[in-house]
C-alpha cells in the first residue's frame, strides 16, 4: 500500500496536456492579432501614397495653405479649408448632442422609474442603428428648409455646415447617452445614499455625487461621440455641400475631410496621379487627429478613474 | 476632544459583559428623559412582504440606543425609517407612526430632506464621496446653503470625529486614500457637519478593524453628550460597550412568512444580565443569531 505521501504525488505529478484548451488559447490569440494587423496594415497602406504626395508638396504648404483645390489645372494643395470645415460641423454636432445627450442619461440613470427606463433606452439605441443617409436627406430635404430657413433666410445656403451638424449632433446623441448612462448608473448606490442622508435634494444628488463619479465614463462617452462626429461621411456629404471654404460661418457650404475623401474617391483620379495620392495624404491627417484625441481621452479617463470596491 | 493614541490602550473585546456595563454606567449617570422618537405600530413592507412589523418604543435624547437582533429581523430596515431613508427603495412602505419630537415623520408635507438635515446617518460601510477630505465634509453645509464659514465648519467638525489631527496637512486631498477606520470618521464628521440633533449608525464598525472599531465607539460615548444616537449593530459587546439602553429584535414566524419583531427594550444592563424574555437571554449569551 502507498503512503499518503506517495499517493499525493502520484496526482499532482502528471502534468497532462490540455489539447482543446491550447487550441482555443491560439483562436483567442489570433483575434486579438487580427484588430492590431488592421491597424498596422492601414497606416502602411496610408504611408505609400502618403509619402509620394509629400514629395510633390511641401508639408508647410499642405498644413497652412488656405486654399484647397487639388483637382484644378492650377491645383493648391492647402487643407485648413477641410480642417475647419471638420472642426466646424463637428463642433456644432457636439454643442447639440453633449446637452441633450448628458440630460438623456441623467434623466434615464437617477429620474425614471424601472419600468420608463427599460421602454426608452431601447428606442434611445435604436436610434443609432438609423442609417446615416437618412440622417443625411433629413437635413437636406427637411431641416435646412422647413426649419433653417425661415429663421435665417437669404444668408442660409441650401447646402450649409449648421444643417448638417445639427443633424449629425442627433445622431451622436444615442452614443453619448447610452454610455453617460452605463456610467453613472454603476455609480454605487451607496454614495447616493449618503448625499440624501446628508440633506441633499435629488437633483444635487445627481449633479453633485453621481456625475462627478461618473465624470470618466461621461468623458469617454463624450470622446467617443466626438470621434463620430469626425468620421463622419454621409450626412455632410449631402447636406453641407462640398465647398472647401475657410469659414467659421455655420450658414455657409463646407466640405470636411471625410467627404473630400469619398467624393474624390468615387471620381476619376487616376491611380498614382498627385490627385489620388491627396486621398491618402488627407486620410493620414484623419487618422492622426482621431490617434490624438483617442489618446487625450485615455489619459483624461485614467487620471479622473475611480476604483469602487 | 478624543486623544487618538487612547484608542490603542483599551482592549478591543472585553470578555465579561457585566462588568463593562456597570462601569459605563457610573461614568455616565442616567440624564432626565426626553423622548427623540416615538414609534407607534410601525411597520415596513418590501412590496407586500412585511420585514418588520408591530414596533412600539420610545428613544431618548442624549442616549445611545442599539438595535440588536440576529440577521434579518429588520433592524436595519428600522433605523432607515427614522430618517425616512427607506424613501429611496420604491417597494418599501410603511404602516403606524414615527413621531419625531412629536411630529409625524411621514405625515403630508413632511419634506425627507428636511428630515435627513436634522437626522444624520452613518452607513454600514465607508461611503466617501470620490471627492477631498475638505470636498466631503463641506457637501451638506453646501447643498444646505449654510452660511457659516466653510473653513469652520470643516474643522470644527473634523475635531468633533476626531480626526482632524490626522488629516489636517492634507485636506485637500483625495478621500479615498485614507485607511477604512478614517474614512468611516469622515463620513461620521460629514454627518456632523450639518449639525443635526440626531445620529443613526447602522452597522458603522462592521467593516472596520478592532482598533479603528474601538475608535468609532469612544467618538460615540464623545458624541452623545451633544446628540442623540442610535446603533444598528451585530456585535453586542458593541452594544453593551456602548449604548444605554437596547431594543432586541428577533425573527418571527409568521403563517410560513419570516417577520421581524421588537422582543424586548430596556436599559443596557438589564438586557445583558437579566432580561425578562428566554428569546433575549439565548440570544446576549450566545446560544444562537
Amino acid at each position: 500500500m502507498a503512503t499518503p505521501s506517495s499517493s499525493v504525488s502520484d496526482v499532482l505529478g502528471v502534468a497532462r496536456k490540455r489539447r482543446g484548451e491550447q487550441a482555443i488559447k491560439g483562436l483567442l490569440f489570433l483575434a486579438a492579432l487580427v484588430s492590431v494587423l488592421t491597424t498596422t496594415g492601414i497606416v502602411f497602406s496610408l504611408l505609400e501614397e502618403t509619402i509620394g504626395f509629400f514629395g510633390e508638396v511641401g508639408l508647410g504648404s499642405f498644413l497652412t495653405g488656405r486654399e484647397w483645390s487639388p483637382l484644378f489645372a492650377d491645383p493648391e494643395f492647402g487643407v485648413l479649408p477641410l480642417v475647419t470645415g471638420t472642426l466646424l460641423i463637428s463642433a456644432i454636432a457636439l454643442a447639440v448632442a453633449i446637452p441633450i445627450g448628458l440630460g438623456a442619461a441623467v434623466y434615464l440613470a437617477e429620474y425614471a422609474t424601472p419600468r420608463v427606463r427599460k421602454a426608452v433606452k431601447p428606442v434611445l439605441e435604436l436610434l443609432a442603428g438609423v442609417p446615416t443617409i437618412v440622417f443625411g436627406y433629413f437635413a437636406l430635404l427637411f431641416f435646412t428648409p422647413e426649419v433653417l430657413k425661415p429663421l435665417f433666410g437669404e444668408p442660409l445656403a441650401g447646402f450649409n455646415a449648421l444643417s448638417a451638424g445639427v443633424i449629425m449632433g442627433f445622431m451622436v446623441v444615442p452614443t453619448i447617452a447610452s454610455i453617460s448612462e452605463d456610467a453613472m448608473s454603476a455609480v454605487p448606490g451607496s454614495l447616493r445614499e449618503g448625499a440624501f442622508g446628508l440633506g441633499g435634494t435629488k437633483l444635487q444628488v445627481s449633479t453633485r455625487v453621481v456625475f462627478p463619479a461618473a465624470l470618466s465614463g461621461i468623458v469617454a462617452a463624450i470622446v467617443l461621440g466626438a470621434s463620430r462626429a469626425i468620421g463622419e461621411t454621409m450626412i455632410v456629404l449631402i447636406a453641407a455641400g462640398q465647398q472647401p471654404n475657410l469659414t467659421a460661418d455655420p450658414r455657409e457650404s463646407v466640405e470636411t475631410m471625410t467627404t473630400f475623401i469619398a467624393a474624390t474617391a468615387k471620381g476619376d483620379v487616376p491611380v498614382g496621379s498627385i490627385g489620388y495620392e491627396t486621398i491618402f495624404a488627407v486620410g493620414t491627417l484623419l487618422f492622426l487627429l482621431t490617434l490624438l484625441m483617442n489618446a487625450i481621452s485615455i489619459r483624461f479617463v485614467r487620471r479622473f478613474r475611480q476604483v469602487y470596491e | 476632544m478624543i486623544e487618538v493614541d487612547r484608542v490603542t490602550d483599551k482592549p478591543p473585546v472585553t470578555p465579561n459583559l457585566s462588568t463593562q456595563v456597570a462601569e459605563r454606567d457610573v461614568a455616565r449617570p442616567d440624564v432626565p428623559r426626553e423622548a427623540v422618537f416615538a414609534l407607534e405600530g410601525v411597520q415596513v413592507c418590501y412590496g407586500d412582504v412585511p420585514a418588520v412589523a408591530g414596533v412600539s418604543f420610545e428613544l431618548y435624547k442624549n442616549q445611545i440606543t442599539a438595535f440588536i437582533g440576529p440577521s434579518g429581523c429588520g433592524k436595519s430596515t428600522l433605523i432607515r425609517c427614522l430618517n425616512r431613508m427607506n424613501d429611496l427603495i420604491p417597494s418599501a412602505s410603511i404602516r403606524g407612526k414615527v413621531l419625531y419630537h412629536g411630529v409625524d415623520l411621514y405625515a403630508d408635507g413632511v419634506d425627507p430632506v428636511q428630515v435627513r438635515k436634522r437626522i444624520g446617518m452613518v452607513f454600514q460601510k465607508p461611503n466617501p464621496f470620490p471627492k477631498s477630505i475638505y470636498d466631503n465634509v463641506a457637501f451638506g453645509p453646501r447643498v444646505l446653503g449654510m452660511k457659516d464659514d466653510m473653513d469652520d465648519i470643516v474643522e470644527r467638525s473634523l475635531r468633533k470625529a476626531a480626526l482632524w489631527d490626522e488629516v489636517k496637512d492634507r485636506l485637500k486631498t483625495n478621500a479615498f486614500g485614507m485607511s477604512g477606520g478614517q474614512q468611516q470618521r469622515l463620513c461620521i464628521a460629514r454627518a456632523l457637519a450639518i449639525e443635526p440633533d440626531v445620529i443613526l449608525m447602522d452597522e458603522p464598525a462592521s467593516a472596520l478593524d478592532p482598533i479603528s472599531t474601538s475608535a468609532i465607539e469612544d467618538l460615540m460615548l464623545e458624541l452623545v453628550g451633544q446628540y442623540s444616537i442610535v446603533i444598528v449593530t451585530h456585535n453586542m459587546q458593541q452594544a453593551a460597550r456602548v449604548s444605554d439602553r437596547t431594543a432586541f429584535f428577533n425573527v418571527d414566524l409568521d403563517g410560513g412568512r419570516r417577520v421581524g419583531r421588537l422582543v424586548e427594550y430596556a436599559e443596557t444592563e438589564k438586557i445583558f444580565t437579566n432580561p425578562d424574555d428566554e428569546r433575549t437571554k439565548e440570544y446576549v449569551t450566545g446560544k444562537f443569531g
